[in-house]
């Protein structure tokens, strides 16, 4: 199958990892990957600060990048969470109806990575093998916006040599929330430190999860306090291989 | 519509909902002093508050889970409820006359108050009317809205709390800080202080034992129960077709107050209409578990009018806008006026668990507050609410109406920096930022050069980690590293694979 990666602008320019991990991956499962090079940002962050103005033209962009796509995979449940329940919204509410309905027909094809492997390739065991013990944090917009419910946990059991421990209290959101982390940063940090106790108490030395903004946040925080846990997205897990590692 | 050149207006802006008046300021308590942020951080401070509302939200959240599950229809349930609250807001002027109607037709006299200020006014004269200079209340959101018990006590009338959580309120100078559990940010050592400290007739070897703590208020409130001439309560249903009020309690407080005095004051929120009993089969299902995790709540208390002879034989319902008005003229906004008060969002909530309801300044704390407050006030005047989310979607999952409040907030947040924008002739420097990403980002080629400038953030790392960075991000730094910018952007891997040419 002919898939379209939409990295993120935040693996993109900062965990680029992650986009080979799922170029990878997928390529191994023998599928064709296009990264079609006129892709930026999906917007999220200017519509849920309040700047859907300014988002509008990130919509389009995407809309049109996307639309001559049958498939488009992205490694962010929240991007996809914003482009499935935000971007026709915003098309619309900006005077725009036409884009409203093609931003609607592309959301359709629009899947985060583990909707993606299991619903539409119909595969939980992707032949990985991550010899670690590692936690899965869900992430609020997998969870309750995009409903991946059990997906990621199904496509881990699978994994060879991972040792999967269970995150007490793992539905409760770490504290990111977007622009939220910096405009109520004091708030934000109470809610990451509850959620580094959680990660910490399981004894994993991987905390994974399908976004890689959650990621940044809870990893920044074990990072500042020398923990040792490290964080990584859940397509770097499936990427490995016991012979290839990393598979790049 | 046209500009004065006779040019049609742009049509890229939505249109601005209509001038409808918001609660006014400087009266009651839907505004807060200081934006959340400020509040939040004393209160993230007390160590006290954190262990009491961590142990209260987790032990309500546990209980209405299992509560809810027992449902095998809860969804269908909820989608009822939200559909009956829609369409009443569709009808709601047909549906308040008709309950002006009922309740006049039955004996009770019906008052209409624009805001706060007026509803303050009217009770004060009604009870200025029977001569009495004291009254028994039953536990309500509304009054605390208006601030009633200032207004009457300005004008030397004593109201007295009666339910338990809101008398430690009352007698503890503080204010509610939930909707169900006022007092939640109190635990029973600081509960026994204040009854030692505040109840005159109390016993003083008074133990922290709930039992006892419960004991001593019903000694104390017995008296004042048997000697009310005048009672006043809130509402949960009015019942549009009978002009039947309805009142849910635990305490049994509520069932004195509303049946011993001689005269009752009931004030609700024009939106707590319903048209039928049989929407009131929904909401009495949803409500109980929504709020105490409990299947049905211990006192349910309807009354009709005036019933002679038995009972308050002089009856008053004020119907209260105080900005509903301009919730309801909010097309989108006007969800938040389905709310039913059970505090599961708040129960939920990751933000309202640390930093307890006092910070969100005005009486509805926690997501439904939010974005309830702003609306009933005006965006500007509660303009940090609406941000105090992670927008993690928990309340709107427990919410039993389904209000969607997460969409809710996302869109206060643009009304906010739309009329900041039309208000400002200098943007704000977030406001030049997100047009500076949003030009970035609308080009593929600005974006890659944007990408190869950040990248001289890596002379900020040390050992791939960025440790402070200037404000506004220092918030982010305060307690998080950083990834420092790897050596190429997953786009140069792209090409460099050869990737591209296929």
């Amino acid at each position: 199958m002919r898939v379209a990666l939409f990295v993120t602008c935040l693996a993109d320019t900062l965990f680029p990892d992650v986009g080979k991990a799922t170029t990878v991956l997928l390529e191994r499962l023998g599928h064709r990957v296009e990264f079609p090079a006129g892709q930026t940002c999906c917007g999220q962050m200017h519509v849920n600060t309040g700047y859907q103005r300014d988002a509008l033209p990130l919509v389009r962009r995407y809309v049109e990048t996307f639309e001559r796509f049958d498939v488009v995979v992205a490694p962010s449940g929240s991007c996809v969470g914003s482009i499935r329940h935000q971007h026709a919204m915003i098309a619309r509410r900006w005077g725009d109806g036409k884009l409203a309905g093609r931003a609607e027909a592309v959301a359709g094809r629009t899947f985060e990575l583990s909707q993606l492997l299991i619903d539409v390739l119909g595969v939980e065991d992707v032949g990985a093998y991550y010899p670690h013990r590692v936690t899965y944090h869900p992430t609020c917009h997998s969870l309750r916006l995009l409903r991946v419910g059990d997906r990621p946990l199904r496509l881990l059991r699978q994994v060879g040599g991972l040792d999967l421990v269970e995150l007490p209290g793992a539905e409760v959101c770490c504290g990111f929330g977007g622009t939220f982390a910096v405009k109520n940063a004091d708030t934000s940090t109470a809610m990451l430190a509850d959620k580094m106790r959680a990660v910490l108490d399981t004894g994993a030395e991987v905390c994974t999860a399908g976004d890689s903004s959650c990621l940044m946040h809870i990893g920044g925080g074990l990072s500042r306090l020398r923990t040792g846990v490290r964080t990584v997205h859940l397509a770097e897990i499936l990427a490995s291989t016991r012979e290839g590692g990393r598979g790049w | 519509m046209s500009t004065f050149l006779g040019m049609p207006a742009p049509r890229a802006v939505p249109a601005a909902p209509p001038a409808v008046p918001v609660a006014p300021r400087g009266v009651g308590h839907l505004r807060a002093s200081e934006p959340f942020p400020v509040a939040a951080r004393r209160a993230l401070a007390d160590s006290q508050l954190r262990r009491n509302l961590g142990k209260a939200t987790a032990t309500i959240r546990a209980k209405r889970a299992a509560a809810v599950a027992e449902l095998p229809d809860w969804e269908e349930l909820r989608e009822a409820g939200q559909a009956i609250k829609a369409q009443t807001m569709r009808h709601l002027d047909g549906y308040l006359e008709q309950l002006e109607t009922q309740v006049r037709a039955r004996g009770g006299t019906v008052h209409w108050a624009r805001d706060a200020a007026e509803a303050n006014e009217l009770i004060t004269g009604l009870i200025q009317a029977t001569g009495s200079h004291a009254a028994v209340k039953v536990k309500s959101m509304v009054t605390d809205e208006i601030g009633l018990n200032d207004a009457l006590a300005a004008a030397g009338i004593r109201a007295q709390e009666t339910d338990l959580a809101e008398l430690i309120v009352q007698l503890g100078g503080d204010r509610p800080s939930h909707f169900l559990v006022p007092a939640i940010h109190r635990n029973r050592e600081e509960i026994r202080e204040i009854f030692l400290r505040e109840m005159g007739d109390v016993d003083p070897g008074l133990t922290d034992n709930p039992a006892a703590l419960a004991e001593a208020a019903r000694l104390h409130l017995r008296r004042e129960f048997l000697s009310a001439t005048v009672g006043i309560s809130g509402v949960n249903f009015a019942i549009a077709e009978t002009g039947t009020l309805c009142v849910v309690e635990s305490e049994g407080n509520g069932r004195m107050c509303l049946t011993l005095p001689k005269t009752l004051i009931t004030v609700m929120g024009i939106e707590k209409v319903i048209p039928s009993w049989r929407d009131l089969g929904v909401f009495l299902q949803l409500l109980p578990r929504s709020s105490t995790a409990e299947r049905m709540n211990p006192y349910t208390s309807m009354w009709t009018g005036v019933t002679p002879g038995d009972g308050p034989q002089e009856f008053h319902l004020v119907l209260l806008d105080n900005g509903r008005t301009a919730a309801l003229a909010d097309q989108t906004g006007r969800q938040a006026l389905h709310c039913i008060r059970c505090s599961a969002c708040l129960n939920v909530c990751p933000v309202y668990e640390r930093t307890g309801g006092h910070a969100y300044g005005s009486v509805y704390p926690g997501p439904i507050g939010a974005v309830l407050s702003p609306l009933l006030t005006g965006v500007e005047d509660n303009a940090s609410l609406p941000y105090a989310s992670s927008l993690c979607g928990a309340c709107y999952d427990a919410c039993p109406v389904k209000i969607d409040i997460p969409s809710l907030l996302v869109y206060l947040r643009a009304r906010h920096v739309e009329e900041a924008r039309s208000a400002r002739r200098v943007p704000s420097a977030e406001a030049v930022a997100m047009a500076a990403a949003s030009w970035v980002m609308a080009d593929p080629r600005r974006y890659g050069a944007a990408q190869q400038a950040g990248r001289a953030g890596r002379a900020l790392s040390r050992g791939g980690r960025i440790r402070t960075l200037p404000p506004p991000l220092s918030g982010w730094t305060q307690a998080r590293d950083v990834p420092a910018p790897p050596a190429r952007t997953f786009r140069q891997w792209w090409r460099e694979s050869g990737r591209a040419r296929s």
